[in-house]
C-alpha cells in the first residue's frame, strides 16, 4: 500500500472502530435519488437557509439591537445629526462603513425572499403531485410549520433595522395583538414592555430572530430531511418505475456533485442579486417615529397577502357591554389565516378520509389526473393572489392611474368570486387535458405531414407513441365513487349521515374522470 | 387493519415497459469530447478562482466612493458592485463546474433501488407492544393510582412556572391606552419646530402637524409621539357639516384630529385638498374632514378622534379639553363608540 492510500485507510479505520460507521455509510453512500427539476425546489430552500445563517451571523457582529436614542454621525450625509435608535444607526453603519456590509445585508434579504418563495413553490409541487400522501403526512405538517415560522421570521428580520417602513409594520402587528378579545391589551403590553413602541421590542425580537426561530428551523429541517432520507424520495411515474422501487442516480458521486454544485449555484445567484439589485434601502426611509409615514408602504411579499386582506376588510367593529371587538382586524389578521392554514395542515388526512385510500404512495400524480385536488390548490392560489394584489393596491393605483376604490371593490368581490370560478375552470382544464392524453394514446402524435390517399382524400399522418410514453400517460389509477349508505340495514338514518353524504358527494366528484384507454381500445386503434 | 375497498380503475392498457435502454453520451464514446469536457470543467473552476481574486482586490484596493454608470442598473457604487460580482462568480463557477462534471463525466446510468414497506412486521409490532406492557408493568404505574394522579397534577402545574415567569415582561395596561398628553389649555406646537401657532398663521386649505407643547426642560418620548400627533386643517367654516357640539370644537374654520389612525395606528398623512379627505397610506381608510372625519372608505370602523380647540389670551391655539375618547386602534377595554 502506498502512503497515498495508507493515510485515508488509517483515518477510516480509526473512525469506524469508534462509530461503526462503515456499514451505514456503505449502504447510504450509494442511496438512489430520482432526478427531476421540481425536486430542486426544496434544495433551494435548504441552501438559502444556510446562506441566511452565514450572512446573518456576519450581520450580528455589528448590529446593535437597541432602541436607545443616539445621534447619527456616520458617513451617510443626508442623515447626519439626526436622532435615531441604535438599531437603525448600526444598520446604517453596516451599510456604509463596513466593507461588504451592504452586500451581506442585501444577500441576507434576497436569501430570505428566495427562501420563502422557493418554500411556497416547493409546497405547491408537493401538493399538486400528491407527494403529501401516506407515508409522508408528517413531512407535510412539518412543512406547514416551516412556512408559518418563515413568515414570522421574515417579518421579525426586516423589522430589526427600526426604519420608518419597518416601524410601521411593527405598529400594525401591535394593533393586531391589541385587537385580540379580552387579553389583547395585556399581550401587547407584555410584548412591548409597556405602551407602543417602548424600548424593549427590538432587543426581544432580535433574540427570537437569531436564536429561537433559527433553532426551531434547524430542528424541523433536520426532521424533514431525515424523513425524506428514511422514507426515500417519491418519483414521477414512467417506464420502469413502480410503487416498489426508486429509479435515479447514486448519492456518490453524482448527487454529491450535483447537489453540492447546486448549493454554490444558489449562493452565486443570490450574491449576484445582492450585488446588482438594491433591496430594502433603509437609509432612504429614515428612522422610525410613530408620527410619520412614507406613502406606498409595502411589506415583503410573504406578508403582502395578509396586508391585502386587512386592506379589503369590511369596516366592522362591535361595541357592546363596554367592550370593543374589531372584526375589521381580527377577521383578516387572525381568523382567515387560521381558516386557511389549519385545513392546509390537515389536508392529507381530509383527502384520505374522503377517498378511503390508506395505502402508501410513492409514485407522484400528474396534477391533471386528480382534477379536484388540483382545482382546490388552484383556487387557494387564486385567493392568495387576489389578497396579494390588494396588498399593493396603492402602487397599482398610482402606476396604472386607476382608482384605489375600484381596485378595493374588485378585490372584495374577487376574493370570493375568483377562487370559485378558478375551481371550476381548473377542473374543466384538467378533464380536457385527460381527454387530450387519451387522444394522444389512441391516435398518436400529429406529425403535420399530409398524405394524399389514392382516391384523393388528404389525411394527416399520426405517429404512434412509444411504449414508454403510453405507459407514462396511462399507468395512473382512476378513482371510482364510494358507495356510502346513508341509512343502516334497518332503514334508520345513520348517526353520521351528514358526514357520510358529504364524503359520498366529494368522492363522486372525484370519480368524474375521462376514462383512460383500455388494452382493447388500444388494440383496435393500432389496426387502423 | 383492513382497508375499505376503494373502487378504482387500475387496469392498464399495457404492461410496464421497464427502464429505457441507456443512451451513451458523446463524452462516453469520444475520448476527444471527454477531454474537452474535462477542460471545460477545469476552466470553470479557474474562473471561480479569478473571481475570488477580484473579490479580494476590490475589498482592499477599490475605494467605496466611485460611482459608475451601468446600463439598466443606473449609477452603481463600483466597490459594492465588484465585491458582489466577485463573490457571486466565486461561488457560481464552482457550482456550474461541479454540475458540468457530474452531467458530462460521471456515470449517467440510472440505478434501481427497491423500496420496503415502512410498516414493521406483525411479529415485531406484537413484540413491541408486549415489551412496552412488560417494562411498564415493572414501574407499576397501573397499580399505583396515587402516584399516577399526583404525578399528573405535578406535571400540569409545572407548566405554569415558565408562564408565570413571563409576567414581568411588561406592566399592566391600566388606563394607559386611553390617555394622551393633551390637557385643557395645552398649546399646539408645530412638529417639527415646536413653535406655538396662531390662528392667523394658517391659510384656508393649510394642514399642519402638531404636538402638545412640552413643559420646559422635558424630552418628548416616542411613546408620546405614538399617541399625541394632531393634524390641524383650516377650511372655510361654511364647508363644515358638523353638529353644534363638534362645530364648537373648531376655531374659525380650524379643525383638529388625531393623526393616529383609528384602524391600526399608522400616521394618517395624506390630505386631499380638493375633497377634504384624509387618507391613511397603510390600508387606505379615508376620512371626511368636513363631517368630523367620518369613515367614507376602507377598513377603519371609527372616525379619527377630534380634539376640541380654541385660543388662549395671547391668541395661540390650545386644546379646550383632553381627547374625549382613546386615540389609535381599538382594544377590548375600549368603551366608546
Amino acid at each position: 500500500m502506498s502512503a497515498k492510500e495508507k493515510v485515508p485507510a488509517a483515518i477510516a479505520n480509526y473512525v469506524d472502530e469508534r462509530t461503526g460507521a462503515a456499514k451505514w455509510l456503505k449502504k447510504n453512500l450509494t442511496k438512489v435519488f430520482p432526478d427531476h427539476w421540481s425536486f430542486l425546489l426544496g434544495e433551494i430552500v435548504l441552501y438559502s437557509f444556510i446562506i441566511l445563517l452565514a450572512t446573518g451571523t456576519f450581520l450580528t457582529f455589528w448590529f446593535d439591537p437597541s432602541m436607545k436614542e443616539v445621534v447619527y454621525n456616520g458617513s451617510y450625509e443626508p442623515l447626519k445629526g439626526l436622532k435615531m435608535s441604535a438599531a437603525y444607526e448600526s444598520t446604517l453603519h453596516i451599510s456604509f462603513d463596513v466593507r461588504g456590509g451592504l452586500l451581506m445585508r442585501q444577500i441576507h434579504h434576497w436569501a430570505a425572499i428566495i427562501f420563502m418563495a422557493a418554500m411556497i413553490i416547493h409546497m405547491l409541487r408537493v401538493f399538486f403531485t400528491g407527494a403529501f400522501r401516506k407515508p409522508r403526512e408528517f413531512n407535510w405538517v412539518i412543512g406547514i410549520g416551516l412556512l408559518t415560522l418563515g413568515i414570522v421570521e421574515g417579518f421579525l428580520g426586516y423589522s430589526l433595522p427600526d426604519d420608518l417602513l419597518s416601524g410601521t409594520g411593527i405598529r400594525i402587528a401591535e394593533a393586531i395583538i391589541q385587537a385580540i378579545p379580552v387579553v389583547g391589551s395585556y399581550l401587547s403590553f407584555f410584548a412591548f414592555g409597556g405602551a407602543f413602541p417602548g424600548e424593549s421590542f427590538i432587543p426581544r425580537i432580535y433574540t427570537v430572530h437569531v436564536l429561537l426561530l433559527p433553532g426551531a428551523f434547524l430542528a424541523l429541517i433536520t426532521a424533514h430531511l431525515m424523513l425524506v432520507w428514511y422514507q426515500k424520495h417519491t418519483q414521477y411515474p414512467g417506464p420502469g418505475r413502480t410503487e416498489k422501487n426508486v429509479v435515479g442516480y447514486p448519492l456518490m458521486p453524482v448527487y454529491m456533485a450535483k447537489a453540492g454544485g447546486f448549493f454554490f449555484v444558489v449562493f452565486g445567484i443570490i450574491a449576484f442579486l445582492g450585488a446588482v439589485a438594491s433591496i430594502n434601502p433603509i437609509w432612504l426611509y429614515g428612522p422610525y417615529t410613530p408620527g410619520q409615514i412614507s406613502a406606498g408602504s409595502q411589506p415583503d411579499f410573504y406578508m403582502g397577502w395578509l396586508d391585502g386582506l386587512v386592506r379589503m376588510a369590511p369596516p366592522i367593529e362591535t361595541h357592546a357591554l363596554g367592550h370593543t371587538i374589531s372584526w375589521n382586524i381580527l377577521l383578516p389578521g387572525l381568523i382567515i389565516p387560521g381558516l386557511i392554514f389549519t385545513p392546509m395542515a390537515l389536508y392529507p388526512w381530509i383527502e384520505s378520509w374522503i377517498t378511503g385510500d390508506k395505502r402508501e404512495h410513492h409514485l407522484l400524480d400528474r396534477p391533471r389526473n386528480n382534477p379536484n385536488r388540483t382545482a382546490i390548490g388552484a383556487s387557494v392560489m387564486m385567493f392568495m393572489f387576489v389578497a396579494l394584489l390588494n396588498g399593493g393596491n396603492d402602487l397599482i393605483a398610482t402606476h396604472f392611474s386607476s382608482s384605489i376604490n375600484h381596485i378595493m371593490w374588485f378585490a372584495r368581490i374577487g376574493i370570493i368570486a375568483l377562487p370559485i370560478a378558478t375551481f371550476f375552470i381548473t377542473k374543466r382544464v384538467c378533464l380536457s387535458l385527460q381527454r387530450a392524453d387519451r387522444e394522444l394514446v389512441l391516435h398518436g402524435r400529429e406529425t403535420g405531414r399530409l398524405v394524399r390517399l389514392p382516391h384523393g382524400e388528404f389525411v394527416e399522418v399520426h405517429e404512434p407513441l412509444s411504449q414508454a410514453e403510453i405507459w407514462k400517460l396511462t399507468s395512473h389509477e382512476q378513482p371510482g365513487a364510494l358507495e356510502l349508505p346513508e341509512t343502516d340495514i334497518n332503514g334508520v338514518s345513520h348517526p353520521k349521515a351528514l358526514q357520510s353524504r358529504l364524503r359520498a358527494r366529494w368522492s363522486k366528484s372525484n370519480a368524474e374522470q375521462i376514462a383512460k384507454p383500455t388494452a382493447k381500445e388500444l388494440e383496435n386503434e393500432s389496426h387502423h | 387493519m383492513s382497508n375499505e375497498l376503494i373502487p378504482s380503475n387500475s387496469q392498464n392498457p399495457i404492461e410496464n415497459p421497464g427502464l429505457p435502454a441507456h443512451v451513451h453520451r458523446q463524452t462516453d464514446e469520444d475520448p476527444k469530447a471527454e477531454k474537452r469536457a474535462e477542460r471545460q470543467v477545469a476552466s470553470l473552476f479557474l474562473l471561480s478562482a479569478l473571481s475570488t481574486v477580484l473579490f479580494i482586490y476590490t475589498y482592499i484596493w477599490i475605494p467605496d466612493d466611485i460611482f459608475t454608470f451601468i446600463p439598466i442598473l443606473g449609477d452603481m457604487n463600483l466597490h459594492q458592485l465588484l465585491l458582489g460580482l466577485g463573490m457571486s462568480g466565486a461561488f457560481l463557477f464552482i457550482g456550474i463546474g461541479a454540475i458540468a462534471w457530474a452531467r458530462q463525466l460521471m456515470p449517467d446510468t440510472e440505478v434501481i433501488a427497491e423500496r420496503h414497506e415502512l410498516r414493521s412486521k406483525d411479529e415485531d409490532r406484537k413484540d413491541f407492544v408486549e415489551t412496552v406492557k412488560a417494562q411498564g408493568a415493572t414501574a407499576g404505574i397501573g397499580r399505583r393510582p396515587l402516584i399516577k394522579r399526583t404525578l399528573g397534577a405535578a406535571l400540569g402545574l409545572v407548566g405554569l412556572a415558565p408562564i408565570v415567569l413571563l409576567r414581568d415582561l411588561g406592566p399592566l395596561p391600566k388606563k394607559e391606552l386611553e390617555k394622551t398628553s393633551w390637557k385643557a389649555g395645552t398649546r399646539l406646537v408645530t412638529d417639527p419646530g415646536d413653535r406655538p401657532i396662531k390662528a392667523s398663521d394658517l391659510e384656508v386649505g393649510a394642514v399642519v402637524q402638531t404636538l402638545p407643547e412640552l413643559p420646559e426642560g422635558t424630552e418628548r418620548s416616542l411613546n408620546d409621539i405614538a399617541k399625541d400627533p394632531v393634524l390641524l386643517i383650516r377650511l372655510r367654516p361654511s364647508e363644515f357639516n358638523l353638529d353644534a357640539e363638534r362645530l364648537s370644537w373648531t376655531h374659525e374654520g380650524i379643525i383638529a384630529f388625531s393623526k393616529i389612525c383609528s384602524h391600526m395606528g399608522c400616521a394618517v398623512a395624506l390630505y386631499e385638498q380638493q375633497t377634504h379627505h384624509l387618507l391613511c397610506p397603510c390600508h387606505q381608510s379615508t376620512f371626511d374632514v368636513t363631517r368630523a372625519a367620518k369613515v367614507i372608505f376602507g377598513p377603519a370602523a371609527r372616525p379619527l378622534p377630534q380634539l376640541a380647540i380654541t385660543v388662549d389670551a395671547e391668541g395661540y391655539l390650545i386644546a379646550k379639553q383632553p381627547f374625549t375618547e382613546p386615540v389609535g386602534p381599538s382594544f377590548w377595554e375600549r368603551n366608546t363608540k
